[in-house]
């Protein structure tokens, strides 16, 4: 019998280890659409910065890095990159170039960056595998780890070319967890600390690590209200903490926030209470309860005036940073609309429609509160660390869009472990063949029974797969760099021109050209123009950034001098009126409003930008300061041509253009893309005769449109002269 | 054993150092509650004299060590100023690092703990905590080399 069973041991562990490797070449492969329809290229904003800081660390050393100072963005400021981003996803991906060049295999830096996502994904998946091992056994592991590989919500962040931080973050999310788990449940130094090295690398590696910082301390908070308190939470708990927090200080960005900011006083104060109720437990198990009892009472009490008080007046002292804006914004959805512009005018702060959680994880949304319920049934310490992080999670994602990416891998955990759990009881046919001595009529109905769920349960999980992939195939697999329409005639046409646009400048602009756009599209000006930029992502400086909003919103005149003060010598607008294309600067230019707004109000209204019913429009009811804005005056400029000069039509807005002809004195034309996406404008230097720029447009334009009758004229004057 | 008495009386566990305080605010509360909470503490004592070993007061020593080491850095940076903030706090949570590992340890080598909470056996649990703890000290002083500049 012996050898039976060594060989099953054998046979399970080889399918274990084909499973989780194919899960691997899945959850790779069905992020690679992107690459496959398009190209190997960079997505989106954010990527093409981190890209750009790779190829930085690559060319430079490490210090360099650290230490660098970019003067090609936030002109005329500079910014202090290696100071004010997080780290981790370049030097990994720099790593990943100098270990395989040193492998003799050098790779171009650009494929690593955009393979980088797919290869950690089948991290993620292997890392929820051992986390879902040790809720309930290998079986739902490797459920899990099948569900993560494929769910949309994470692929939407994790696709090939699309080179965030939240692309490695999430496996390093799921990492810690683990470790963190087999610590409380070993209460051994080893594995916290390396629970806290892990932690680490995603501090190094995001900014979502606070969520960590609060979920561990409250892990435990929670289980000390359970009365759960033992030795081993002590000892994982005080490991992970101590070395957690100075590690994390190690990252330039982080700094002292650790034991500053309000955001990690949970984690101290925690710490701070475990280290009481490990007093207070040795005190107990040396004298009565009864004894014990009042000393508990007398010493919380104290305890806990202390503490809070000790927080208000750190706070109210300035030694402990308030809760952050971004903070707040998390728990009045209002806040960020009415404080922080900048932070409710990106769409990925915006709260979460309710569709989108079907979308991203289809049927794990029903399963997942049947996976929390029966979580519950066992409650040991770390089904409560998964009901907390769920709970917390399913709040977040409900706020923050973006935040459904931290919310799926506990989905699908949640939603293995139920379908585990159906399929242990299910796919049992032990019980059915010891129910021999009943009717063979019941035995029918019981095998009937079990087959309709388990082929239900089997078809829902194919049906997973093919919406996986639908999804990942047509909705976040788009560069957003490149667009993918259809012709006609039904044919695949693309899109290209962001990068025809880029490239112009790259080639026919001077190399210290200053560019002001939206700050959208900072980071691609950087990393594919390659020219400086007033503001990008990274949008540190709101009055910056507001000032550009004003020069977009001013009228012309006054916009100018903004542009000269700030030494622009290109305008770079997006324009989608021609294609149809609705994330263009008309469609954000509301924003730019608002967030000048904020700093100058006297200057700007949002009002004024309305027409009298209180319409956003674009056609001849558009009031008339938004006629006389820039942004509309350099997105409308020459428009009407196209049309052959009829009536011009804008096809995201459905409104037709009025008709006058728009005159532009101190900007010019110099590049409209193929599809008039991009446009670009060139910032006129002063007049050669010493005129300010409207008077020289206005003689230029009199000069023009009288031309017929001054052929009359006799040119004696000059002759005179 | 009287090397091992001269160490509680100079060691400023936690457990001492933190009486004053909370008796000082019980006495606020009620009387009686104040003379069981001094009861408590004082069997608390006991109870802790008579479970030390030689060992376990070496540890405890290094404890007492590891506060009076943190405290007297604060107090430092209280009067002084704090200004390489990077080296104080290096030194500070190294101390506090230290201590928890160390508390840590503790408990893993008391044997009721052991048998009750760790469900492990004998020597070789303890030389994986020894080699656990050497591990994360490691770690932690590397770190604060690193921090400290």
């Amino acid at each position: 019998m012996k050898p039976l069973t060594s060989v099953l041991q054998t046979t399970a562990f080889a399918l274990k280890v084909v499973i989780i490797l194919s899960i691997a070449g899945a959850a790779i492969s069905s992020r690679l659409f992107s690459v496959i329809r398009f190209e190997s290229i960079i997505h989106e904003f954010d990527p093409w910065f981190n890209y750009r800081a790779t190829k930085y660390l690559v060319e430079n050393n490490f210090n360099d890095f650290l230490n660098w100072f970019d003067d090609r963005t936030w002109y005329p400021l500079g910014r202090v990159t290696g100071g004010t981003l997080y780290p981790g996803l370049m030097v990994t991906s720099g790593a990943i170039w100098h270990v395989l060049r040193k492998l003799s295999m050098p790779i171009d830096i650009r494929n690593i960056c955009v393979l980088l996502a797919p290869a950690f994904s089948a991290l993620t998946a292997y890392a929820t595998y051992l986390f879902t091992s040790e809720l309930k056994d290998s079986g739902a592991g490797l459920l899990a780890a099948a569900l993560i590989a494929i769910a949309p919500g994470y692929i939407s962040r994790s696709v090939a070319g699309s080179y965030d931080n939240e692309a490695i973050a999430i496996t390093l999310l799921m990492t810690t967890f683990y470790l963190w788990i087999k610590a409380c449940k070993l209460g051994s130094i080893f594995w916290s600390a390396l629970s806290a090295l892990c932690y680490f690398y995603m501090v190094a590696a995001w900014g979502g690590y606070v969520f960590i910082t609060n979920l561990i301390p409250l892990h435990i908070f929670v289980l000390i209200l359970m009365g759960r308190y033992s030795a081993k939470l002590y000892v994982a708990y005080t490991t992970w903490y101590a070395l957690g927090t100075l590690a994390s200080m190690q990252i330039p960005f982080v700094g002292f926030l650790p034991i500053r900011s309000n955001d990690h006083m949970a984690a101290l104060g925690v710490f701070g209470l475990i280290q009481l109720v490990a007093f207070g437990n040795y005190v107990k198990s040396s004298t009565s309860s009864k004894q014990f009892k009042t000393f508990l009472t007398v010493s919380l009490v104290l305890i806990i005036a202390l503490g809070v008080s000790g927080l208000f007046a750190l706070t109210a002292a300035g030694l402990i940073a308030p809760w952050t804006g971004r903070f707040y914004s998390l728990w009045d959805t209002g806040y960020a609309k009415l404080h922080i512009p900048i932070i409710a005018s990106v769409s990925e702060h915006q709260p979460t429609a309710w569709p989108a959680f079907f979308f991203d994880t289809q049927f794990l949304i029903w399963l997942f509160p049947a996976g929390i319920y029966l979580l519950f049934q066992d409650l040991a310490n770390e089904h409560v660390f998964v009901i907390i992080y769920s709970v917390l999670c399913s709040y977040f994602a409900g706020v923050m869009i973006r935040l459904m990416l931290v919310l799926t891998p506990v989905i699908c955990v949640c939603g293995a472990i139920a379908i585990s759990k159906l399929f242990d009881v299910y796919l049992n046919l032990r019980e059915l063949a010891a129910t021999s001595e009943e009717t063979r009529k019941d035995r029918i109905f019981q095998l009937l029974s079990r087959m309709i769920v388990i082929m239900s349960f089997g078809f829902y999980l194919c049906f997973f797969v093919y919406h996986c992939t639908w999804v990942s195939s047509t909705a976040y697999s788009s560069p957003s760099v490149v667009l993918a329409s259809r012709n006609p005639d039904g044919s695949q046409a693309i899109i290209d021109d962001y990068r025809e646009a880029y490239y112009w400048l790259r080639m026919n602009s001077p190399e210290d050209a200053k560019i002001m756009a939206w700050w959208d599209y900072g980071y691609q000006i950087g990393g594919m123009a390659d020219r400086t930029t007033l503001v990008d992502n990274n949008t540190w400086n709101n009055t910056h950034i507001a000032t550009v909003g004003k020069a977009m919103s001013s009228p012309e005149d006054k916009a100018y001098e903004i542009l000269v003060n700030h030494d622009v010598d290109y305008v770079l607008v997006i324009f989608g009126g021609l294609l149809g294309y609705s994330g263009d600067d008309i469609n954000k230019f509301l924003w730019m409003v608002r967030i000048s707004e904020g700093i100058w109000p006297e200057d700007i209204s949002e009002r004024s930008f309305f027409t009298a019913r209180g319409e956003y429009k674009v056609d001849d009811q558009a009031s008339q300061t938004m006629q006389n804005s820039l942004m509309y005056k350099l997105s409308y400029y020459r428009y009407h041509e196209v049309f052959g000069m009829q009536a011009a039509t804008d096809r995201v807005r459905n409104q037709v253009i009025p008709k006058k002809d728009i005159e532009l004195d101190s900007l010019e034309e110099v590049f409209t893309s193929e599809n008039w996406i991009v446009r670009v404008y060139q910032v006129k230097k002063g007049d050669n005769a010493g005129r300010n720029l409207q008077e020289a447009g206005s003689f230029e334009r009199k000069a023009k449109g009288g031309r017929n009758r001054s052929a009359k004229k006799p040119e004696v004057g000059l002759r005179e002269l | 054993m009287a090397k091992v008495k001269k160490s509680v009386n100079a060691d400023p566990d936690p457990v001492i150092k933190i009486t004053p305080v909370k008796t000082s605010a019980a006495a606020a509360v009620t009387t009686t509650s104040v003379v069981s909470f001094t009861q408590t503490l004082q069997k608390t004592l006991e109870a802790y004299k008579s479970s030390l070993t030689p060992k376990f007061a070496l540890i405890d020593i290094f404890l007492g060590f590891l506060v009076a080491l943190g405290a007297l850095q604060f107090v430092f940076c209280c009067l002084v100023g704090n200004f390489p903030f990077n080296a104080f706090l290096g030194g500070f949570i190294s101390t506090v690092g230290q201590f928890v590992l160390t508390v840590s340890l503790r408990l893993q080598f008391d044997d009721e703990n052991r048998v009750a909470i760790w469900k492990g056996q004998g020597k070789e649990m303890k030389w994986r905590a020894m080699g656990d703890y050497i591990f994360a000290s490691l770690v932690l002083h590397f770190i604060v080399y690193h921090f400290i500049n």
